[in-house]
């Protein structure tokens, strides 16, 4: 009895989570007289013109901005991938002078705010001219290249510390350099945390706002999530259903990685507490 | 993230006789772009900020022509910028509340999931969609529709005869509005508990009900001290996450803080003053103040943390 209650309690809750999302995609195809009367989740009249409106609504169409957010996040998973592979390996595996205090200050970079060096980031890039430059994309794209998602680095280093150290001792024993037990020990061992960064770097940059508002200063540059807040400028009632529609779109590669990658991400979050 | 400090694998120790071996020359070659990012990306920008707080700089002039005005950003935030308190009230407020309601539903959903035998990972997956969606600018505008005087939650009450707010342009409501949407998001610390719950030993359990303590008892006395490290890893993590709020309430208030101020958090108002009113010496200054505050808030709940965080034995989490 009491068994199947707190399944009911859960599948009540299951309810509540999901109503938001269900009502967003059935709000994405009522017609704006509907969108005022009927709140309900499904459309009295399908309006899939919500989507061909919305796709269209501004002097540049949604599919560019949806190719530039694509181009910044595909770059910056490239970049997180490859860039916190090389500084965990070291952190994580290699003897070095000092190791223990570039790992500790890794660790300091974690619990540092973004917020706090957007602003003199912004000036050191506008200094250099990237900021609306020939590709705006720069001062999104450069930091991840250097490691600075010490996220990414501090989940590699543990996952690396997992990967037994009589693999190197063998490999050197045998003569391979930190380079090739590199190449031919931990960069094939670690391909499960290498998929689980590639997949939260990707959805982070996706759904990522701040960075990509402060530096996107053209309309043909803007990322979906930029472009979406020009719908809430605009105050008519038929701009709702396009809105909901592009919005709804803006989502769909995010909830495809979670179909795909569910189980990884669940396992990402629990080795390293990372935030979703 | 994790607050354990750094040590070597326990596992491995290097065998007498054998020289400690050296790898200097590929671990600062493997350590470079991350060397050049933590110089380049954070600590030039960090000293910058610093010293550009103490300026009225303001990107159209030059750097070089920054006029230094000394202590000045400070003292008008602290004593001549009402806005300034404001949002500081305001971020205060949002972390207090939505983040203790977040990680109870977190750890009562938890509770819940830990006794279901079958589909929890189905119900996992589902209550952590939220999470992977809600800090998106997409769902914000849902968010502030579902709240709208005519929103889909103002509907439902009406089915019960209740008459609701404007709820997102009433400035009594607007930053309640945000607080449950950062509640909604339950599920990544839901899913840290689950994770800590399996941990916790069934014999204790066994043991509890064989000396008559009920459910009630065996979570007070059991589970909450097993649980303790990790309710505060996710109270640490979600602390931090939750002063930094921005996306929703730059698109709830269009990036104005509105209704009234009342969705003005901090991080909003440092945007505006920085990027709007182009005040970066002003804004540099609210940065610094922000990251002393944060890592005092850390700092002050490592050290509660001791009075109340069990560890099971002496290596840590």
């Amino acid at each position: 009895m009491r068994r199947y209650l707190r399944v009911l309690v859960l599948l009540l809750i299951v309810v509540v989570v999901l109503y938001p999302l269900i009502w967003m995609v059935g709000t994405s195809v009522k017609s704006p007289q509907e969108i005022a009367s009927n709140i309900g989740l499904v459309p009295e009249t399908f309006t899939p013109s919500n989507f061909t409106n919305g796709w269209n609504n501004f002097d540049v169409s949604f599919g560019r901005f949806f190719l530039n957010s694509a181009l910044v996040s595909i770059l910056t998973v490239v970049g997180n991938v490859i860039s916190c592979l090389l500084a965990a390996y070291a952190l994580g595996r290699l003897r070095f002078r000092l190791r223990g205090l570039w790992f500790a200050v890794m660790i300091g970079t974690l619990l540092l705010p973004g917020h706090v060096l957007i602003i003199p980031q912004y000036i050191l890039f506008r200094t250099l001219g990237w900021v609306g430059g020939d590709f705006p994309y720069l001062p999104l794209l450069v930091p991840q290249f250097l490691a600075t998602e010490a996220f990414f680095v501090f989940l590699m280093v543990q996952f690396m510390r997992g990967i037994p150290r009589e693999l190197d001792e063998a490999a050197t024993i045998d003569g391979a350099s930190p380079y090739r037990i590199f190449q031919h020990v931990i960069l094939p061992l670690s391909r499960p945390a290498l998929v689980t960064t590639a997949i939260f770097s990707f959805i982070w940059t996706w759904n990522d706002f701040f960075r990509q508002l402060v530096y996107l200063s053209e309309l043909n540059d803007y990322t979906a999530p930029v472009a979406l807040t020009l719908f809430i400028d605009s105050t008519s009632e038929s701009a709702v259903g396009p809105m909901f529609a592009m919005s709804l779109l803006s989502l769909v590669p995010v909830f495809l990685f979670f179909v795909a990658f569910q189980r990884l991400l669940v396992e990402g979050i629990n080795t390293s507490g990372l935030k979703g | 993230m994790s607050p354990a400090p750094p040590r070597e694998p326990a596992t491995h120790r290097q065998a007498p006789g054998v020289a400690r071996r050296r790898e200097n020359l590929p671990g600062y070659l493997f350590l470079s772009p991350w060397l050049l990012g933590l110089a380049v990306i954070t600590a030039i920008p960090m000293l910058l900020s610093l010293y550009l707080s103490f300026t009225n700089y303001d990107v159209l002039t030059p750097l070089t022509e920054a006029e230094w005005v000394g202590w000045d950003n400070y003292r008008r935030m602290f004593t001549d910028d009402p806005s300034y308190w404001h949002s500081v009230r305001v971020t205060v407020t949002f972390a207090l509340v939505a983040v203790p309601l977040k990680l109870a539903a977190a750890l009562g959903v938890a509770l819940l999931l830990n006794r279901v035998f079958r589909g929890v990972g189905l119900f996992r997956g589902l209550f952590y969609l939220p999470s992977l969606l809600g800090g998106s600018v997409a769902l914000a505008i849902v968010w502030v529709s579902m709240f709208n005087r005519d929103g889909a939650f103002n509907s439902l009450l009406g089915v019960f005869g209740i008459e609701g707010a404007p709820w997102v342009n009433d400035p009594k409501w607007a930053l309640e509005t945000l607080m449950l949407l950062a509640i909604w998001q339950f599920g990544a610390p839901m899913i840290i508990f689950l994770a800590g719950l399996k941990q916790v030993p069934a014999e204790l359990y066994e043991a509890a009900s064989v000396d008559g303590a009920g459910a009630w008892r065996q979570f007070v006395h059991i589970t909450l001290p097993m649980l303790s490290p990790v309710i505060f890893f996710n109270l640490v993590l979600e602390t931090i996450n939750g002063f930094q709020g921005f996306t929703s309430a730059f698109v709830i208030s269009n990036g104005e803080g509105g209704p009234v101020d009342s969705t003005l958090m901090y991080t909003l108002n440092l945007y505006i003053n920085g990027f709007v009113r182009l005040d970066m010496g002003y804004a540099s200054a609210m940065a610094w103040v922000f990251l002393l505050a944060i890592g005092l808030i850390t700092v002050v709940l490592f050290r509660t943390g001791r009075f109340w965080v069990h560890y099971s034995d002496s290596e840590g989490r």
